[in-house]
């Protein structure tokens, strides 16, 4: 080895604590694009193959009834490839061993054939026979949370009747990937399945012989969707078409893009702190090499070594300390993205998913942080090359200092000489001091917009479970029907209050804008379903007129006082003007409310409802269930404290392990910045922190002379950290902002608390790091040597 | 901001420990011991490559004296001057400073001990480049118990002109008056000065002496001054020759010449 690379080797050593940590806020910033890059390749390439291989559909549309001969008409649409219809129809489940209902979805396949569309693949058992028309495939999914085998069998409701169905094989299918069930937030494996039947058996069931009600489409790649949908529209609306739909709009789907997205959007703001911090403390710790090594440089320079050779040299350490971090950073990230990996196979149902180690997402990482380090570090690194051996052979002069300008104010000797030392290396090297706190800042920004996240779910909590959705139970009935059976429901054992409510699909228009989305028809004395106002406070609905979410609002571009065309999808299909009336705060989906009464009139129908919210004594549950898993009028149940547990599980499972990871990395970054800004300190300082000791000055005022610069960054660090913090939690919030859900920009005090105290425990440990430093100074040497 | 630890007014009640009546200088009982060293020796690192830079010495030091240590490059004056004041611990043998011994002080203790007794003089000055030479005594000032203001003690030292300046604004040899100033501002009982013309030219380091005498002369300060100059040991009440880690021998200067006077 040549001795100049010998001497590199050393120099790093003598600084390996160091190295190091600049290595790991690297390697974070490497981990978490590896990570979120390869995870997202990895859906989606396991997504494109998926859906190709089982021939997912491109539109979808869904009616009450159909007669089969549309098909044909709806197969020549230009631009159509193939049409496939079906039968599909949610049931209410009873399932041996659980005491709740579940809902199982049935879909009707080909008896004599592979379906064309939404093709399923069979993972154990086997196909269904034509000629049974008991017999169904299972997801599973919820096979699993059963442990359902072939040959083991359950009941369901279908049309008024209670019937076995049993289980000849397991199967999955790229349309429901991510399977939520109506209503539903979250997946709940347990009490939502998806399961195949005979086209025959279940058109015989729900008196669809010779008609559909459902059917997908592929389209040819030159194709117009939207043209398409309209035509499709155009032919099945006499139908009771409730709007045909594109694939981006198709629940699994659209949540399977939306957390590539988000993978996307965390690639984009996080690795750009940690690599942009990162490049600072290479900055600061080169310039320090090189002012150092000074003299080194002009004796180098005199032996005759170029300009080139000396740039090089300190090139060298920069990509080596960067490398070390890639390095790192493959390491971690190739662990974090096989964990995410791991946790998108259990949320998802793919048949297979695994992480891939994607050479070009490498390339790009590593690419991306040397060329992030070598730009940070040029200037002095070029400073260096081009130091004239001359000049370097002298010792730099003293550094200048200046009084600050606070102390001008001070009348003399309120300030001791130790603050004022601080105060001054402060003002001294300023562009130094704002990075550093920058640096911290983003440590505590990085905190602040992860534990938002816990905040922002907590508060999605209250004010869809607590303040918006109070009921315990909702009922959802097969048919519109008369306030009677409401009544009837209320008998059931265990109701305490029970409230009604109309659900009817509609197309919103406003102007060119659409949206298909259902009103929700409440009591005006609603007190358990309650539409919210940004306050959380129940918003009135007005006897007439359109409560909007938000969210819809925005998309229809809709103001209170505006006009919409409510062109209703069900029933005798009425098209009315109604006013916008009120807006209202929701975090999820795009809901529209009216008076319930209200809604009746606008469907020209008698006092019908769609469902009952139920306020239950949890002590009668089980009888509860049992009634409404023989009740034929009912066609779902949905229990809202079994939902708000799923909701908190999903969420546990899938942001606990992710967040930790991210506490941590905004620790490291802290811890980083702080634990270097005090090396640096030391070396520039060490001589005058010895020459304190010498005058008998404690440990500990040394100590504070070393750190109390840094502590004084550190505390504008904390609130402009929480500052940014903020701004990144908006720009998540805005980011992953769909109409599916959206995220509240709330951040308790607490998180911000949080965020401060680990970056006040990073400070802590790294001032303790430098105290055994500060400790072990050798006071004697100093007082032999010329700096 | 005075610690607990060692002062000058502090133990006269305590058993007296010190070695009365041992000395190796001219034994005068009238003058009072500052230090007096025992049996000294230090030895840096272990076997093959120990480096015996003390040897047994046995050394007094009177209080009020000016006394300069002479030797040759490595016979061990700043190892024995950084043993008694505080820096370092010897190997064998013992330090006491009045009734107290150093040797037998832990790490906090020699702090105080520094704080509060010794000034120090050093060959590269040692400021606070981000302090003014006013600040740079100050930091001294602020934590001594009875000072001197920070602008008498720069005048002490023919300073009084340059108080705000900063040390990258000051020569040298008034970046060493800082220094004397700086050490002496505490009223130290000792006053620890390591080769303190040894950067400077003749006619500068004649300033910085002259600064050292005053101080001497009018604080009445214990002082010990290395030199290898021997033009400087005239300015001495005595002379204590080292060589190869042992006292080589002490003279008594009869009349000492004024720093003013010297020249080299
Ligand atoms: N930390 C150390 N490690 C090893 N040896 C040391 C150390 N400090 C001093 N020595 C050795 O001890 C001996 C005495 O050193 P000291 O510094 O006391 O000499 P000095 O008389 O002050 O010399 P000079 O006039 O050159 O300053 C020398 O041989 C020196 O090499
Ligand atoms: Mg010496």
């Amino acid at each position: 080895m040549r001795a100049l690379n010998r001497k590199l080797l050393r120099d790093l050593w003598k600084i390996k604590t160091q190295v190091l940590a600049i290595a790991v806020v690297v390697g974070c910033g490497v981990a978490i694009l590896v990570m979120a890059l390869g995870t997202r390749r990895s859906l989606e390439e396991t997504q494109a193959a998926y859906y190709e291989r089982y021939h997912f559909a491109e539109v979808f549309a869904h009616v009450k009834r159909a007669p089969e001969y549309l098909a044909e008409r709806i197969a020549r649409i230009p631009g159509v490839k193939w049409a496939e219809t079906r039968v599909v129809a949610d049931v209410t489940l009873d399932v041996p061993g659980m005491a709740e209902p579940a809902t199982g979805r049935l879909v009707s396949i080909p008896e004599h054939r592979r379906p064309a569309l939404n093709d399923i693949l069979l993972r154990r058992g086997r196909a269904i026979a034509p000629d049974r028309p008991d017999e169904v495939l299972v997801d599973e999914t919820f096979a699993e949370a059963h442990g359902f085998r072939p040959g083991d069998h359950f009941f369901a409701m279908i049309n008024d009747k209670k019937r076995k169905l049993r289980i000849v094989g397991i199967a999955l299918s790229p349309e429901y990937i991510y399977a939520v069930g109506p209503g539903a937030l979250v997946p709940d494996k347990r009490r939502f399945g998806v399961m195949w039947i005979g086209r025959a058996a279940l058109a015989s069931a729900f008196d669809l012989e010779g008609a559909f009600n459902d059917i997908s489409l592929s389209v040819l790649p030159a194709a117009s969707k939207a043209e398409i949908i309209e035509r499709l529209d155009d032919l099945l609306d006499p139908y009771g078409n409730t709007g045909a739909y594109d694939r981006a709009d198709q629940v699994s789907h659209a949540y399977l893009s939306g957390e590539m997205d988000q993978l996307v959007a965390t690639a984009r703001v996080a690795p750009p702190i940690f690599l942009g911090v990162a490049a600072f403390l290479l900055h600061i710790v080169v310039t320090r090499l090189v002012a150092t090594e000074r003299q080194q440089i002009g004796l180098l320079k005199s032996f005759g070594y170029g300009n080139a050779a000396v740039g090089w040299h300190y090139l060298k350490v920069v990509l080596i300390v960067a490398g070390l971090g890639v390095v790192l950073g493959f390491a971690g990230g190739a662990y974090l993205g096989r964990l995410l990996t791991q946790l998108y196979a259990d949320l998802f149902r793919f048949p297979f998913l695994h992480y891939r180690l994607s050479f070009d997402v490498f390339a790009l990482a590593a690419l991306v942080t040397l060329a992030a380090a070598v730009l940070g570090t040029i200037n002095a690194v070029w400073r260096a090359a081009r130091l004239p051996p001359a000049e370097a052979m002298v010792p730099a002069p003293p550094a200048v200092y200046r009084r600050t300008a606070v102390e001008r104010l001070e009348p003399r000797g309120l300030v001791g000489q130790p603050t004022r030392m601080i105060l001054r290396h402060i003002v001294r090297w300023p562009l130094r001091a704002a990075m550093t706190t920058l640096g911290i800042s983003l440590g505590v920004a990085i905190l602040v917009s992860t534990l938002f996240f816990f905040d922002a779910v907590e508060h999605l909590i209250q004010i869809y479970f607590h303040h918006g959705q109070r009921q315990d139970v909702t009922v959802s009935f097969t048919e519109p029907s008369a306030e009677r059976v409401v009544h009837e429901v209320g008998r059931l054992p265990g109701v305490l209050a029970v409230e009604p409510f109309r659900a009817v699909a509609v197309r919103l228009r406003h102007g060119p804008r659409s949206e298909r989305v259902a009103i929700t028809g409440l009591e005006a004395d609603a007190a358990l379903q309650r539409a919210l106002d940004a306050r959380l406070r129940p918003a009135a609905i007005p006897p007439d007129g359109l409560v909007l979410s938000t969210k819809l609002a925005e998309l229809l571009a809709a103001a209170p006082g505006d006009v919409l065309t409510v062109e209703v999808l069900e029933g005798r299909r009425p098209l009315r003007r109604i006013p916008v009336a009120a807006l209202v705060e929701e975090y999820i989906g795009t809901p529209a409310y009216m008076d319930r009464q209200a809604l009746n009139r606008l469907m020209r129908e008698g006092p019908v409802v769609s469902g009952a919210h139920l306020l239950v004594d949890a002590r009668q549950d089980e009888a509860l269930y049992r009634r409404l898993k023989d009740t034929p009028v009912v066609a779902g149940v949905a229990l809202q404290t079994v939902a708000l547990r799923t909701f908190r599980e999903t969420m546990a499972e899938t942001m606990n392990i992710m967040m930790s990871f991210y506490v941590v990395f905004g620790g490291l970054i802290a811890m980083g910045v702080m634990y270097n800004s005090a090396r640096i300190a030391l070396s520039e300082h060490g001589r005058e922190l010895a020459t304190l000791r010498v005058l008998g000055f404690t440990r500990f005022e040394a100590l504070y002379v070393l750190l109390g610069e840094l502590g004084v960054l550190t505390l504008l660090a904390l609130p402009l950290g929480c500052l940014i913090g903020y701004g990144i939690a908006w720009f998540f919030a805005w980011s992953f902002d769909t109409d599916l859900f959206r995220i509240p920009l709330v951040i308790e005090m607490s998180t911000y608390g949080g965020a401060v105290l680990v970056v006040l425990v990073a400070g802590a440990l790294s001032a303790l790091v430098v105290r055994r430093r500060v400790d072990r100074l050798d006071l004697v040497a100093v007082l032999k040597t010329r700096e | 901001m005075a610690s607990a630890g060692v002062s000058k007014d502090r133990s006269p009640n305590e058993r007296p420990r010190g070695p009365q009546g041992t000395a190796s200088g001219p034994d005068r009982p009238e003058r009072r011991r500052a230090f007096v060293a025992r049996a000294l020796t230090k030895v840096y690192g272990k076997g093959e490559v120990a480096v015996h830079a003390l040897r047994g010495v046995d050394l007094e030091l009177f209080e009020g004296e000016l006394a300069v240590l002479l030797g040759p490059s490595g016979s061990g004056k700043s190892t024995l001057v950084n043993i008694m004041g505080g820096l370092d611990l010897p190997t064998a043998g013992q330090v006491f400073f009045h009734d107290l011994e150093l040797t037998a002080f832990d790490e906090r203790a020699l702090t105080a001990y520094r704080r509060e007794n010794v000034g120090f003089v050093f060959q590269f000055y040692n400021l606070v480049p981000s302090l003014t030479a006013r600040e740079n005594v100050a930091l001294i000032t602020d934590i001594a118990r009875d000072p001197i203001a920070p602008e008498e003690a720069l005048a002490l030292v023919g300073l009084a002109e340059r108080l705000d300046h900063f040390p990258a604004e000051l020569s040298g040899g008034e970046q060493q008056r800082v220094a004397v100033a700086r050490a002496i501002a505490k009223r130290p009982e000792v006053l620890l000065c390591d080769e303190p013309t040894g950067a400077l030219d003749s006619k500068t380091g004649v300033l910085v002496l002259e600064a050292i005498e005053r101080v001497n002369r009018e604080l009445g300060t214990t002082t010990a001054m290395i030199t290898h100059n021997a033009a400087i040991a005239e300015m001495a009440d005595r002379v204590i020759s080292l060589a190869d880690g042992r006292i080589a021998g002490v003279r008594e200067n009869a009349t000492k010449s004024p720093a003013r006077a010297l020249a080299w």
